[in-house]
């Protein structure tokens, strides 16, 4: 643990993350954006985990075997998502979200 | 010590998410969100996980804001300015997130965490032994399972990414 910081602090660090992360997907209109605000999310959550399992129970690791898979989730998902962006980008031209009415080709 | 380093990667941390998130130029916003995930990284080494940090560094930081660069650079002019939501709806997302994140600190605030004092470091021999295990509460199934899906993300991936010229070439054959 981090000494002089509570994990209430470290709390309200990844929960004002989260939010951000949410702002952004709800604002943001377009789908390059939209994957970065998703990365926003993932990430605080998974510092969540890794901070209850350092604070409240040291002796297990569980916490940061979780944080490795939301990694890894996270990174098999971003390339789908670049190879979903880029192939839309040559059928439409555009990768706005509002363009995006497609499903098939 | 410890301390002052946290609220100085505190303070990057949730000016560059900001600023991620509102940036018109989209390229800048990608770099802000590389200081978002280089923060998360000083975080775990602060609190002593040293592989995750590296995990984080490597996969996020060397490997998510590149792919998320190359898109970037394919598909727009560097210059071109992001279309933006309109003002009310801005103002109502951030009311929203703003009473969202007051519920959630005064849920974190009111709830009594038994935090244990301790100052041990894990091992990365730890991590992977307990990754390996077969026992009771090991890890060997799902870190199978996540290399299975890895692999499977990255062909569907490299298919969906070559379009319709993979599935014309069949026909030539």
């Amino acid at each position: 643990m981090i000494s002089g910081i509570s994990i209430y602090e470290i709390f309200t660090l990844t929960s004002i993350l989260f939010f951000i992360g949410i702002y952004g997907f709800i604002t943001r209109k377009n789908l390059i954006s939209i994957l970065i605000s998703i990365e926003l999310l993932l990430n605080a959550s998974a510092v969540n985990f890794v901070i209850i399992n350092k604070y409240m129970y040291p002796d297990a690791l569980q916490g940061v075997y979780f944080s490795i898979f939301i990694i890894a989730v996270a990174a098999a998902e971003t390339a789908l998502a670049v190879a979903i962006i880029i192939n839309l980008y040559r059928q439409i031209s555009s990768v706005e979200a509002k363009d995006t009415e497609i499903m098939k080709y | 010590m410890e301390k002052f380093v946290f609220y100085i990667l505190a303070i990057i941390m949730i000016v560059a998410a900001i600023a991620s998130v509102s940036s018109r130029k989209m390229l800048r916003s990608v770099v802000y969100l590389l200081f978002v995930l280089i923060g998360i990284a000083g975080i775990y080494f602060l609190i002593d996980y040293n592989f995750l940090a590296a995990v984080q560094l490597t996969v996020y930081a060397g490997g998510i804001i590149v792919l998320v660069i190359f898109s970037v650079l394919l598909v727009h002019h560097i210059e071109m300015e992001l279309e933006m939501a309109k003002l009310p709806a801005k103002i109502l997302t951030g009311l929203l997130c703003l009473v969202g994140l007051g519920i959630f600190l005064i849920t974190i605030y009111s709830y009594d965490f038994k935090v244990v004092e301790n100052y041990k470091s894990t091992s990365v021999a730890d991590i992977g032994r307990g990754l390996l295990s077969y026992d009771a509460g090991g890890f060997i199934l799902p870190f199978e399972v996540i290399s299975v899906l890895l692999l499977a993300a990255m062909i569907g991936a490299i298919i969906i990414g070559k379009g319709d010229k993979l599935t014309k070439n069949d026909e030539i054959v």
